[in-house]
């Protein structure tokens, strides 16, 4: 039930991040008008301008404000044809120095570079600083919040519930509940992720609260160490996620013993234990939530491991635009031509926002799994559970276990 | 016990030769930010 209780959590927290981001996400520039036109600030008259930028456009950009003149600004890159050289702006080809800035914001000046890759010619980034102010406000401080509000209510629900002790009296008998493979293919993606959590949060975190503690010097050194980590060791965890994936989806397709798990709380508030397979319903959703949450996490993150090679918002959001659910959920159009950074920065929020909400499923996960439950740790310790516990967990999977024991071997002949 | 600590073996393992796989293939940070070539004029 707990399981239950953080994954709705997870869910609703995931909820309120991209709520979260679509206010701070700037209204792209096709629906920037329209949200101009709705938004309480009064219109800029841009008369005086014949409808160009004005000191007011400027003042508000500076202030990190919203604008709607950038339709107007990315084409007003002075004249194409080149101009004499004796003619005023002829050493700039017809083109003021505000004009080939614009270019440059509005990647449409001809820029040619000795460095190689496919973002090097992109020289001034538009989005950027609505990226950083977004990574450095509400996603540090809601994923932080995310994180301790489920250690406090994980730690609220041990002192008001205590640990969940096995009912009926010890048989002493152990049946093995999980393979050597599967214990190693667990432990693989669980000692993965957390070093991906913690080597995650010090490069995002680290700016904020470790930097004023051990200075920059300091700092830099673990997140050196740390960046490597991360890195590197993703790929052991995106192993393990197809292991896992493959030895346990046969056993994780929900059925009707989770409407009948569910609807008693999982036994948790009394009223005895509902019946269970190899895997309860709240388990179920533990194992989904990692397929689902972890692969795409391990997309985004394979999209930030290989930079500029692997891009996946801009498509991804002209295909939810086609769909027409942006625009009826509020989000208006979504961006779908992006520069490679912005790209990146999509996938790197993203990145963060979807392992957030993993963090605080498997916070609850490790919390069940050990201190919250008497005999579960076993299953993935030594393998072996207390029979009782087993019985009263996964009644009818120790069922299974036990017909299939008595089932005569196969090759065995039957005595006359 | 025995298969949480070759979990972790294997993780370390995995890492490291991550590591020197994708630096082998080219794949470092430094050669796919850099040129291999000299200055190149009228480039």
């Amino acid at each position: 039930m707990r399981d239950i209780r953080h994954f709705i959590l997870g869910c609703i927290m995931a909820v309120l991040a991209v709520v979260g981001l679509s206010v701070w996400m700037p209204p792209s520039e096709a629906n920037a008008q329209e949200a101009g036109s709705v938004a309480a600030e009064p219109e800029i008259d841009r008369s005086a301008t014949g409808g160009a930028t004005t000191l007011e456009d400027i003042m508000r950009r500076q202030q990190g404000l919203q604008t709607d003149d950038n339709a107007t600004r990315s084409t007003n890159l002075g004249s194409a044809e080149g101009a004499g050289i004796t003619d005023q702006l002829g050493t700039l080809g017809g083109a003021s120095d505000p004009d080939l800035w614009r270019g440059m914001r509005f990647n449409a000046a001809d820029v040619t570079t000795q460095v190689r890759g496919p973002a090097a010619e992109v020289l001034i980034q538009d989005r950027g600083m609505w990226w950083l102010q977004f990574r450095e406000g509400p996603l540090l401080t809601y994923g932080g919040y995310l994180l301790l509000g489920t250690l406090g209510a994980l730690l609220l629900f041990f002192l008001l519930r205590g640990r969940v002790m096995i009912d009926g009296p010890k048989t002493g008998r152990r049946i093995e509940r999980f393979k050597h493979v599967e214990r190693f293919g667990h432990w693989l993606l669980a000692g993965s992720f957390i070093l991906l959590g913690i080597t995650g949060l010090v490069s995002l975190m680290g700016r904020k609260f470790m930097i004023p503690v051990m200075g920059h010097e300091s700092y830099a050194l673990i997140a050196g160490v740390s960046k490597w980590i991360h890195n590197n060791v993703s790929w052991a965890f995106m192993l393990a996620l197809v292991m896992i994936f493959v030895m346990w989806v046969v056993h994780n397709f929900p059925d009707k013993t989770d409407l009948k798990w569910l609807a008693k709380g999982g036994g948790l508030f009394g009223g005895g234990h509902p019946p269970a397979k190899k895997f309860n319903a709240g388990q179920k959703m533990i194992f989904w939530s990692v397929i689902v949450l972890g692969g795409s996490i391990s997309v985004s993150g394979l999209s930030l491991l290989f930079p500029f090679e692997l891009p996946l918002f801009a498509k991804t959001f002209a295909i939810l635009n086609s769909t027409g659910l942006p625009e009826m959920l509020g989000f208006g159009i979504l961006p779908e031509t992006m520069t490679p950074h912005e790209e990146m920065q999509y996938a790197q929020l993203w990145h963060a926002i979807v392992s957030f909400v993993l963090m605080a499923i498997i916070l609850a996960h490790i919390y069940i799994g050990s201190v919250g439950m008497e005999g579960a740790y076993d299953a993935m310790g030594s393998g072996m559970v207390e029979e009782q516990w087993a019985k009263e967990h996964h009644s009818l999977w120790v069922e299974e276990v036990k017909q299939r024991d008595n089932k005569a071997p196969s090759g065995a002949t039957p005595a006359e | 016990m025995k298969a949480m600590l070759l979990g972790f073996v294997a993780i370390a393992v995995i890492a490291v030769g991550a590591d020197y796989t994708l630096d082998q293939m080219g794949w470092s940070a430094a050669e796919q930010g850099a040129s291999p070539s000299n200055v190149r004029l009228g480039d």
